[in-house]
């Protein structure tokens, strides 16, 4: 199948020995110049780059709170060494978080503190040269940036954190990754990740219209571009072809059909997704996230609703509001002109789970469970949902709510391993930017500790499904889940199950 | 004043006034760089209080850590437990009368001596012996270990095996306080105690000891998950606001 071996599943996983330079050679492909220059990057590594990456460093100590103090504040006590999924999966020793940290940090010292320039040795302090560059491409884009270590870092220190402004200085020397950078390209020049134009878009969804009509024998719409409609939906643009992801898309036009609320889809901003965060870019975070200010003001929506994917959870709930005013509470003119327009007794943005659950709450919603009787469910976490956001007021609702639904969907769900869910949940493996073909390898393995508690609940439970709400881990998953021999298609969308079990068309005509 | 006396008063000036500075420098800086984004580690306090609550759990507890790892836990927080009743024991040679609370801690902050000494020494034997960890130590890593041993048992050693003149040392830490120094009891164990306690306090600013500030500064434990509710806008960040762009 691959030019790598698949890795064993363990009965009783332990912490794997070290076998130093294991992944070395995994590096992604590089953007070509017109990725690069896109984004406003140099388009080729520049001249003098080792001095660039050191100003660039110090530009970010200065605009982050989190490196300055990430960087300083490690005692390398070792709590996060057996933490990720990378690590347990690879045995690379420098995919333990804080020896990839050390990759910048030893940079840092040396730059930036007495102790490094002093007595480099000491205190592992190194040089920016040709071998650290090829060191970082490869390490830091072998972090799904989860943020798995740092619930278990006594100072919180968060890998993601380093990893991003790695990135963000590999861009400013001329050296990107092709993935990210072409994908941001393409939400800049068409609006979404798969570089779907808008004709394309409005005959997927007609489509689709026509597929809900021969499901339901009702005409529940997908509808696009509707000035005036009260929800404005971002999704993954995954949702719009990918497999199961449609499914998921098709269960929310159910249930925005089922509360009678008028919503609708963008052309313009085809795309939940933010691949920014991945590359650390605060410039494109923004931009990428005004395209879809412009079109809450352009159509007038009350509400911005987001649907099932992880990291575009994450940039929604914790950085829309500050990157382009989408929330409540900002005083300035810029959130002021979005925010007046927004209904305030709803959160913006909402998460389809939060309306979903609202609906079943408020018994808006008829779930017959015996229709997903036939499959037993259980539910991964996604990291950026569950270590980097909430639903509802309470902390720990991004676990309850999506639980609730799918209680409230199917009668059989169990649990896997709790070392392995909520906030302590590993990454599927193709995170944060490294959803590419050409880190397979890194993807299967990195799978390893997912795949071992999936498989534990398959053959104890009779799991046959495992229900996510990521556009990221749904494609990941297809993909890796027959390298464990276990079906690619038992992975489903959340909302897939809500769908199969919403009961349509009582006193409709 | 005997010169012995003279270097370790000026020593210990020095170094106090290094420390401060470099210190307060370092504080300065983390409160004076922003935090762009929300980026706590969720699930995460919903406000103000909870966050206290949170950095509570973190200082005292070390709560995180013991999700993470229960023996390095165990060992830390007999180390810097051990390493706090210490320091309040050693409260008697800057306050004249005594407190009593401090009085009343001595036997414990004895027995915490040798506690801390037992659990600096399970961390290094961590740090020495188990693969990963051993991996990850720069000679930094375990030299700190070593001055910290180093300061535990020498400070044992002027109580078990060879008695300091501890009224000549409060003498002399009293008259450092007031900037007139008395003489410094020429006690071996005692002045490499000293001499190792002047390294750590000179190296706080310039090591990982600013895990110490740091923590309190870690938008990941320190900031409230209220993103939502709240417009959250760095500085440097608010200028990028263009209204323009939006027509």
């Amino acid at each position: 199948m691959a030019d790598f071996e698949t890795p064993k599943l363990r009965k009783y996983p332990t912490i794997p020995v070290l076998q130093p330079g294991a992944t070395a050679h995994l590096q992604p492909f590089k953007a070509a110049p017109a990725h690069q220059e896109a984004l406003g990057f140099p388009g080729e590594l520049v001249e003098n780059w080792e001095e660039k990456a050191v100003a660039k460093l110090k530009e970010l100590l200065g605009k982050y709170r989190s490196l300055q103090v990430f960087l300083d504040s490690c005692v390398k006590c070792g709590a996060c060494t057996d933490k990720c999924h990378y690590f347990l999966g690879t045995q690379d020793p420098k995919n333990m978080p804080v020896a990839r940290q050390d990759l910048l940090r030893s940079l840092y010292r040396r730059h930036f503190t007495p102790a490094g320039k002093l007595a480099p040795d000491l205190v592992g302090a190194r040089e920016m040269n040709q071998e650290m560059l090829d060191e970082w491409y490869s390490y830091f884009h072998q972090c799904s940036q989860c943020r798995r270590c740092s619930v278990f870092c006594p100072y919180g220190i968060d890998t993601a954190e380093i990893s991003m402004a790695a990135r963000e200085i590999m861009d400013s020397i001329g050296v990107g990754m092709k993935y990210t950078n072409e994908i941001l390209g393409k939400v800049h020049k068409i609006g979404n990740n798969l570089g779907l134009p808008q004709p394309a878009l409005e005959a997927t969804l007609e489509d689709l219209e026509e597929d809900l009509k021969d499901d339901t024998g009702l005409d529940v719409r997908l509808p696009l571009d509707v000035k005036g409609a009260d929800v404005l939906l971002i999704t993954p643009s995954a949702d719009f072809f990918a497999e199961p992801h449609i499914d998921g898309l098709l269960g929310y036009a159910k249930v925005f059909h089922a509360a009678g609320i008028s919503w609708t889809l963008s052309s313009f901003a085809s795309e939940a997704g933010n691949f920014s965060m991945f590359i650390g870019s605060y410039d494109q975070l923004k931009k990428t996230a005004e395209r879809i200010r412009t079109v809450a003001l352009e159509l007038g929506v009350k509400r911005v609703m987001v649907g099932e994917c992880g990291h575009a959870w994450r940039v929604a709930y914790s950085f829309w509001n500050t990157v382009a005013g989408i929330g409540h509470g900002g005083d300035d003119p810029y959130a002021q002109m979005l925010q007046k327009q927004l209904d305030p007794n709803y959160p913006a943005p909402q998460h389809i789970c939060e309306f979903t659950d609202g609906l079943i709450r408020e018994g808006r919603l008829k779930l017959n469970k015996e229709a997903n009787d036939h499959r037993v469910l259980t539910f991964h976490d996604s990291c950026n949902v569950a270590r980097g956001s909430r639903m509802s007021d309470k902390p720990g609702g991004q676990f309850e709510l999506p639980r609730n639904i799918i209680k409230a969907s199917c009668n059989n769900f169990v649990e896997m391993d709790p070392e392995t869910t909520h906030e302590k949940t590993f990454c599927c493996g193709g995170g944060g930017g490294l959803l590419t073909d050409d880190l397979l390898e890194l993807r299967v393995k990195g799978a390893l500790p997912r795949m071992e508690a999936l498989k534990r609940v398959v053959e104890e439970d009779g799991v046959t499904n495992m229900a996510a709400i990521c556009a990221i881990c749904k494609s990941q998953f297809s993909k890796v889940l027959p390298y464990y021999d276990l079906p690619g298609d038992m992975i489903v969308s959340l909302h897939q199950l809500v769908g199969d079990a919403l009961v349509l068309g009582e006193g409709e005509a | 004043m005997g010169f012995l006396t003279g270097i370790y008063a000026l020593l210990f000036y020095v170094v106090a006034v290094i420390a401060v500075a470099g210190l307060i420098y370092k504080i300065v800086q983390y409160r004076n760089t922003p935090a762009p984004l929300k980026i706590p580690t969720t699930p995460a306090p919903t406000t103000r209080s909870g966050v206290v609550l949170r950095l509570f759990r973190e200082v005292v507890f070390f709560e995180s850590l013991f999700k993470g790892a229960k023996w390095t836990w165990l060992f830390g927080w007999l180390f810097h437990f051990s390493l706090l009743l210490v320091l309040l024991r050693h409260l008697r040679y800057f306050t004249e009368p005594v407190w009593d609370w401090v009085a009343l801690l001595q036997p414990f902050g004895l027995y915490a001596g040798i506690t801390m000494v037992l659990g600096l020494g399970a961390l290094w034997g961590r740090r020495l012996l188990v693969e990963r960890i051993r991996y990850i130590s720069r000679p930094s890593d375990h030299l700190i270990l070593l001055l910290l041993i180093g300061i535990g048992l020498s400070g044992l050693a002027t109580k078990f095996v060879s008695h300091t003149d501890i009224v000549g040392l409060k003498q002399f830490t009293l008259g450092l306080l007031y900037f007139d120094p008395s003489p410094l009891p020429p006690d071996l164990f005692l002045l490499v105690h000293l001499l190792l306690v002047a390294l750590l306090i000179l190296i706080l600013p310039f090591s990982k000891l600013l895990h110490i500030p740091g923590i309190f500064f870690s938008p990941t434990r320190n900031q409230v998950d209220n993103p939502r509710e709240r417009r959250h806008l760095a500085p440097w960040a608010a200028s990028l606001d263009k209204i323009e762009g939006d027509e």
